[in-house]
């Protein structure tokens, strides 16, 4: 175990946060020119929408485990959380763009109702908003003016934003079905460790 | 007894596309002033009414019984065997029984009819259904006086169905139709789409169609059919009564909860599928006598 987790701990040191966003960019045009060209079947549409949004909810899911796999398991992937985090802002906005232009083909009156109308919209809405401002002070200027500690505090917006997302994925399907809600329980598990992991910090002194 | 409604739409009337996409524009136009409610239907339709090809049909289904997306029906549902089909005929009839599918409908006569099919989802397609009118099978079986509704039952049949096995809803799917809607020459009874015997995705061996309500009323692979003297019990009402009424007629002026049923988008367009309005009963205004004087709004 030791020697895998030293073994990916080299690798990942050598490994530039480009490579990342590079990877994790690759899906974008790959899931549009199958869409484009029938390997997402007939109604393409619904389906990118779907997958995109889907791939920014498991970029979230993935950034929120670099903390814990760390504590737990000595993993050190903390240099690529921010690509994680932006690519799961870019996916977000390609989901939405995909709404705006695609789906609802621009008609602003019927989408401004559905914003508003419609609980699972408004959520998704909110979490793409509050994801704005963790995209902007994405970089180091930000983190250097704001001051780590400000930067850091902003940033636990992820955890809210983690659970919207998940919420307006279970409120899309029209049934409970199985795999959102294992969404759901990962992201739980998540932020259950991180309060259990403070409480021992703050009680015991235990270090993981 | 059949022919009562002349189907007027048929694969000759075809507009050509440049031409009616000339007239979206013109309607475009219009609905801006607020004028296409009051011509829309079949004046608006004729022109664009393009059947969906067979491969669209059987990919892209509702099915819950084989799961819940969209290719799960096309991909589970072939274990389904429909041969020796029997539907039990129940409740106020003359001639209650359980039928052999064949024995039952085999005297019916079967004709084409090019229908829009509007889902609850806002999307929507053309089928061209072969099929015949329910009403010469509940005349055929005898209606009782005082009959006021009709319910249908989908077939359950848990070992080829994963939906059923996961429990996804509660099953059998149900739903049920006023007995004036039922006897209505638009409703029918479809048995095939492009004069081929229905996919199993689609519904067979014999699937209700009723084309001025949201898809999940056209109930699928029949089983039972039960004329009755009270509203029966509808699977989406029955889950959630405040998204799915018991009459769910197209309106794209009743707001559901979940999705603005104002416009649709036709499947089959690619990527960029244009989204169209809505139309009002999905452009079917001859079954507006059978709601004078209810508010849809409330009756949705």
């Amino acid at each position: 175990m030791t020697t895998l987790v030293d073994t990916i701990n080299r690798f990942a040191r050598k490994v530039p946060t480009w490579v990342v966003y590079l990877l994790l960019t690759v899906p974008i045009p790959l899931f549009f020119y199958m869409a484009a060209t029938g390997g997402l079947g007939v109604e393409p549409i619904n389906s990118l929408e779907r997958e995109m949004g889907e791939f920014a909810l498991k970029l979230i899911v993935v950034g929120l485990m670099i903390t814990p796999a760390r504590k737990y398991l000595g993993l050190n992937l903390l240099k690529f959380r921010r690509a994680i985090g932006v690519m799961s802002f870019v996916y977000v906005v390609v989901h939405l763009g995909i709404w705006v232009a695609l789906d609802m083909a621009f008609r602003f009156e019927q989408m401004w109702s559905d914003i508003w109308k419609r609980p699972y919209i408004t959520i998704g809405m909110v979490a793409f908003i509050a994801m704005i401002p963790l995209a902007v002070t994405s970089n180091n200027l930000s983190l250097r003016r704001m001051g780590a500690a400000s930067w850091r505090k902003l940033h636990k917006l992820t955890y809210p934003i983690a659970v919207l997302g998940v919420v307006h994925f279970i409120m899309v399907q029209k049934v409970w079905e199985r795999e959102p809600m294992i969404y759901l329980a990962v992201i739980i598990g998540l932020l259950a460790l991180r309060y259990t992991s403070k409480q021992k910090e703050t009680g015991v002194g235990v270090r993981g | 007894m059949a022919h009562r409604w002349t189907n007027t739409l048929t694969s000759a009337d075809i507009t050509p596309k440049s031409v009616w996409m000339n007239r979206r524009s013109v309607l475009a136009g219009l609905a801006g002033a607020g004028a296409l409610s009051s011509v829309g239907g079949v004046a608006t339709a004729e022109g664009e009414l393009t059947p969906n090809t067979l491969e669209e049909i059987q990919s892209y289904n509702n099915f819950y019984e084989f799961g819940t997306g969209k290719g799960d029906p096309a991909a589970n549902a072939g274990a389904m065997d429909t041969s020796g089909w029997e539907v039990t005929i129940d409740g106020m009839v003359d001639n209650p029984g359980t039928y052999a599918l064949n024995d039952l409908i085999g005297d019916m006569t079967t004709e084409e009819r090019i229908y829009r099919f509007r889902c609850v989802e806002a999307w929507s397609m053309v089928v061209p259904w072969n099929g015949f009118e329910l009403a010469d099978l509940l005349n055929k079986v005898g209606v009782q006086s005082g009959a006021t509704h009709v319910g249908f039952e989908t077939a359950v049949m848990p070992e080829v169905m994963i939906g059923v096995q996961r429990r996804v809803m509660d099953f059998p799917y149900v739903e049920g139709l006023r007995l004036d809607e039922a006897m209505h020459p638009l409703t029918i009874m479809a048995t095939g789409i492009y004069d081929e015997p229905l996919a199993n995705q689609n519904g067979a061996p014999m699937r209700l169609v009723v084309p001025w309500k949201y898809g999940f009323k056209s109930i699928k692979s029949i089983v039972r059919i039960t004329v009755t003297d009270e509203q029966p019990a509808t699977s989406w009402n029955t889950i959630n009564a405040r998204e799915y009424g018991f009459y769910s007629n197209v309106n794209p002026e009743v707001n559901h909860p979940r999705w603005s049923q104002a416009s649709e988008r036709v499947i089959g367009g690619g990527l960029f599928a244009a989204r169209k309005d809505t139309l009002m009963f999905n452009g079917y205004p001859e079954v507006a006598s059978l709601y004078d004087g209810m508010d849809l709004a409330a009756n949705y």
